[in-house]
């Protein structure tokens, strides 16, 4: 109850809407940043949130999801090659919207693909989401050398062409991605709960945000993905998410159905 | 007291406390049960039917936005949290490593302590970390029963040692007479005049 006035008052004061999320996620997460903050009960952090905008901007970051990899679920990125990419090459231009592409993991993932394909001199990857402190960082294309080893597994597991390290430079702890892989990203500010149709796209992947949302905000957000792809473009999901629920289950058929990659119907 | 759910935390020997555990329930074992084993990320579900083989309960991996139903066992998938939410549905979230585990006991433990209240039971068995302490603390508070496996008897007694250090568990067992408790727990929800009656 506490907790659904905040985000109601989150809503009227910051526009973010996060009142159709899954409740168990934002209370985990409102409680750790209560915690940490000193705070006693969720008035006292809605009262703080209203009246401190650099707090409220905190919880904006606490509450939108920014964990993603480099190629994460190898076997995704191996059937794509297989399944997705014979399509997309009929086109002679590649629209592609990655959204929710929080730091930009997926994207950069992306546009190696197409390069080795040979098709990214062709494509424009759509990256948008609504977090901008995680656009700005996506932007950058700088990460943490840390997580490296762990991307050049997944690299190579997906079945990558090249030598990972040939996609980045290094530079102490973190490593910089290449220009040439920035050079047709477009990193756009979008909200899925709140903003419309975006681009006529052949492709579109969103990944493990539908999981955040309830039954009623993940069928809204399907319509939106199924207006914005052409006839015969392709959706890719998570590997937990399923179209099943949604009213659109009927529009679309599997490309792989295991790993969650989708067709809409002529 | 009417237990609606169990919740087990499982981490290092768990494939062995597993097939104990799940082998010895009987097929009528009405209370749904949900499992986080610390897995390998890249894991398949390989083992999972393994666990079915020998059981006869269904066990199966939990789906996100799934309702949970009574005569199941739910185990997290690789690489994600499991959370309940109020309705008694699965969420699914890629949310950081909470103590270096994706999925993390605690983050389902704490979920379900909301969900259920009293009105749920928490396990946590073997394993080398602490994941679960601060989750059987949440049900604790709430009102839950807490079951620890012996650190003496488990193949990796840290984790439970370290739910022990930090609560009054309402048991501390063997994995063979924490099965009996479930099944007896279990029959009492069953036939609350049983219950009664021995009161």
């Amino acid at each position: 109850m506490e907790i659904s006035l905040l985000l109601e008052a989150v809503y009227q004061k910051y526009g973010y809407d996060f009142r159709q999320y899954s409740e168990a996620h934002i209370r985990r997460r409102i409680m750790n940043r209560m915690v940490m903050s000193g705070l006693e009960n969720v008035s006292q952090l809605q009262a703080k949130v209203l009246s401190d905008e650099a707090f409220a901007s905190k919880l904006l970051q606490d509450l939108s999801i920014t964990v993603t990899e480099m190629f994460r679920d190898p076997s995704f990125y191996r059937s794509l090659k297989e399944n997705v990419i014979p399509i997309l090459k009929t086109y002679p231009f590649i629209k592609i919207w990655h959204a929710g592409c929080a730091t930009g993991e997926e994207a950069y993932s992306m546009a190696i693909l197409m390069q080795e394909e040979g098709l990214y001199e062709r494509t424009t990857i759509y990256a948008t989401d609504f977090n901008q402190q995680a656009l700005n960082k996506a932007k950058e294309g700088i990460f943490s050398n840390g997580m490296i080893k762990e991307y050049t597994t997944n690299y190579q597991l997906s079945g990558g062409k090249e030598s990972f390290s040939s996609y980045y430079t290094s530079n102490y702890d973190n490593v910089i991605m290449n220009q040439s892989l920035k050079k047709n990203i477009v990193w756009a500010n979008h909200n899925l709960v709140t903003d419309s149709v975006f681009a006529e796209a052949h492709l579109i992947l969103c990944r493990n945000v539908l999981i955040y949302f309830d039954k009623n905000l993940q069928n809204k957000v399907q319509k939106l993905f199924y207006n914005s792809l052409i006839n015969g473009g392709i959706l890719c999901l998570g590997s937990k998410e399923s179209l099943r629920f949604t009213d659109l289950y009927d529009e679309y058929t599997d490309v792989d159905n295991k790993q969650r990659i989708f067709k809409k119907k002529y | 007291m009417n237990y609606e759910a169990i919740v087990i935390g499982v981490s290092s020997g768990g494939m062995n406390a597993m097939k104990i555990l799940f082998s010895a329930l009987p097929a009528d074992f009405n209370i749904p049960i949900t499992i986080v084993q610390h897995i390998s990320p890249r894991s398949d579900n390989q083992w999972i039917k393994l666990l079915n083989d020998k059981s006869n309960l269904h066990i199966k991996e939990a789906d996100e936005k799934e309702k949970i139903e009574p005569g199941n066992i739910y185990i997290s998938p690789p690489n994600y949290h499991l959370m309940i939410e109020r309705d008694k549905t699965f969420s699914l979230t890629i949310d950081e490593r909470v103590n270096f585990a994706r999925p993390s006991i605690d983050v389902l433990f704490e979920s379900a302590a909301e969900a259920y209240n009293n009105n749920l039971i928490g396990v946590v068995l073997t394993g080398s970390n602490n994941d679960g302490t601060k989750g059987i603390k949440r049900i604790k508070e709430c009102g839950g029963l807490a079951i620890i496996q012996n650190p003496e008897t488990a193949e990796s007694s840290y984790m439970p040692a370290s739910a022990i250090a930090a609560i009054k568990p309402d048991y501390i067992l063997s994995l063979e007479d924490i099965t009996e408790l479930l099944i007896k727990i279990d029959k009492q929800n069953n036939n609350p005049y049983e219950l009664n009656n021995q009161k």
